[in-house]
């Protein structure tokens, strides 16, 4: 995926009003089965996984066992005994190494990412395209009843398609895995059916700028190992009723007043980077910035940052340290941006 | 269209036009398009002095900040406005968006890369 085709503003405004089109290929897959898929999964991952319906999709963390997130993951119930989980590519040798030190029969866990291409199509116009998109067939349930965080299968050129109605930007929007072999022509595909629609093929830079908007977490910047799920406001992911899982413990003693994770804006144009010293009113550092930019959409700077659960509230006064530069911001909820529907 | 062999260069990227005393400076399209989309100018003020190869400016992209370095030493006479209100103008046309006016003396201008010593600085890419 390259950082950009022509311009990231123009790659963002286009999935913001139209479709852009995106090269995820690089994410990893897992496919996890048997008798014991569920049961392993509940075990691994913070969320309930063994109670999604066939057809759903779920998004959920591994925790290491102080409560750190190794990662971020969306699980997909395939079937009774069938589940993909994709995981973010530069953590993959993380997840599998996670999933290799489980011990026990009835399930089978299999590293497909070398075998898939996923390809995004997000922005308003995304059902319409897949939808007239030639070649693509099949489709069950029909994309105007699926919902959203649940998928569809369907056939490319008569190979399996897997078409789940997720994605990273805040617009409405599809992720499709394909085989390899066949992701050049789908890809080609989509462009075309997309044009009249105004799809364009986006990079990584529109792709970051998206989901920041959206209030989205990126693992490296909002989330690490050294970041509970509750500070990250992800608290409502993990299933504390659960019997056991991996960092249970640990989350179960952890303190409470931990730094969160808030939204801050700014007027002006000079954005906070990850990085950057938040500071409080007197001027002392009290944060850090995870992610920060100019907001494409919204035309003022936006940012997320760790802060004291004290200053956490929003409508909260703070400044930003902009390599010297004193800039006031204001502590706002999230997302930053929320698509009409 | 600019006479891009008329121009000096530097190995920060910029441009930089001599006519008189006063060096007009901007940055390289080259540069522009590794920054991607401008978003933000930050010039020096009108009146103050600059010094070569220091800091005098900032230009921001939505992926990241890059600095702009005074390619002379000299007192800024004018500062482009209109790049500041409208920074994507960098990436329209980086030789037609100059961004500050340098009084200098010539001499420091001719020290400074030719088009050829720049083309191969950039590796031939720019």
């Amino acid at each position: 995926m390259p950082v950009r085709y022509t311009s990231d503003l123009a790659e963002h405004h286009a999935v913001r009003q139209a479709a852009g089109l995106f090269d995820i290929s690089h994410m990893a897959e897992f496919t996890v089965t048997g008798a014991a898929a569920a049961r392993v999964l509940d075990f691994m991952l913070a969320g309930r996984i063994s109670t999604m319906k066939i057809g759903k999709a779920k998004y959920s963390l591994l925790l290491d066992d102080n409560g750190g997130v190794i990662d971020d993951v969306i699980v997909y119930r395939r079937g009774d005994e069938d589940f993909l989980v994709i995981s973010n590519a530069g953590n993959r040798a993380l997840v599998a190494a996670e999933f290799g030190r489980l011990l026990g029969d009835g399930f089978v866990i299999a590293d497909v990412s070398d075998d898939y291409a996923l390809i995004a199509v997000q922005g308003p116009e995304a059902r319409a395209i897949v939808e007239e998109t030639p070649g693509i067939a099949d489709v069950t349930p029909v994309l105007a009843d699926l919902g959203y965080y649940a998928w569809s299968g369907g056939t490319y050129a008569g190979e399996p398609l897997f078409i789940a109605r997720t994605g990273y930007t805040g617009e409405d929007g599809f992720e499709l895995l394909v085989p390899n072999a066949l992701a050049p022509a789908l890809w080609d595909a989509l462009l075309a059916a997309g044009a009249p629609h105004g799809l364009v093929p986006a990079g990584l830079a529109a792709r970051d700028t998206l989901r920041l908007e959206a209030g989205m977490p990126l693992h490296g910047h909002e989330l690490s190992t050294d970041i509970l799920p509750a500070q990250a406001g992800l608290g409502r992911v993990v299933a504390m009723d659960k019997d056991a899982f991996a960092g249970k413990d640990a989350l179960a003693a952890a303190s409470t007043d931990l730094p969160v994770l808030v939204g801050l804006t700014a007027e002006g144009r000079r954005a906070g980077r990850a990085g950057y010293a938040v500071l409080d009113a007197s001027g002392a550092p009290v944060g850090e910035i995870t992610s920060g930019v100019l907001s494409p959409t919204l035309g003022h700077p936006i940012a997320m940052a760790f802060v004291p659960p004290a200053l956490a509230e929003p409508g909260t006064d703070l400044f930003i340290d902009v390599r010297g530069t004193r800039i006031p911001a204001t502590v706002t909820a999230l997302p930053f941006y929320r698509r009409n529907s | 269209m600019t006479d891009l062999a008329s121009l000096k260069y530097t190995d920060q990227h910029e441009w930089v036009a001599l006519s008189g005393d006063v060096a007009t400076v901007g940055i390289t399209d080259y540069a522009a398009d590794k920054l991607g989309d401008v978003v933000f100018v930050e010039l020096p003020a009108v009146g103050s002095t600059v010094t070569a190869g220091e800091v005098c400016g900032e230009i921001e992209s939505t992926k990241s900040v890059g600095e702009l370095y005074a390619p002379v030493t000299g007192e800024v006479v004018e500062v482009n406005d209109a790049v500041v209100d409208d920074p994507a103008s960098v990436n329209g046309d980086a030789f037609a968006a100059w961004l500050v006016k340098i009084q200098v003396d010539p001499a420091d201008v001719d020290a400074l890369l030719d088009r050829a010593a720049y083309v191969a600085l950039t590796g031939g890419d720019a």
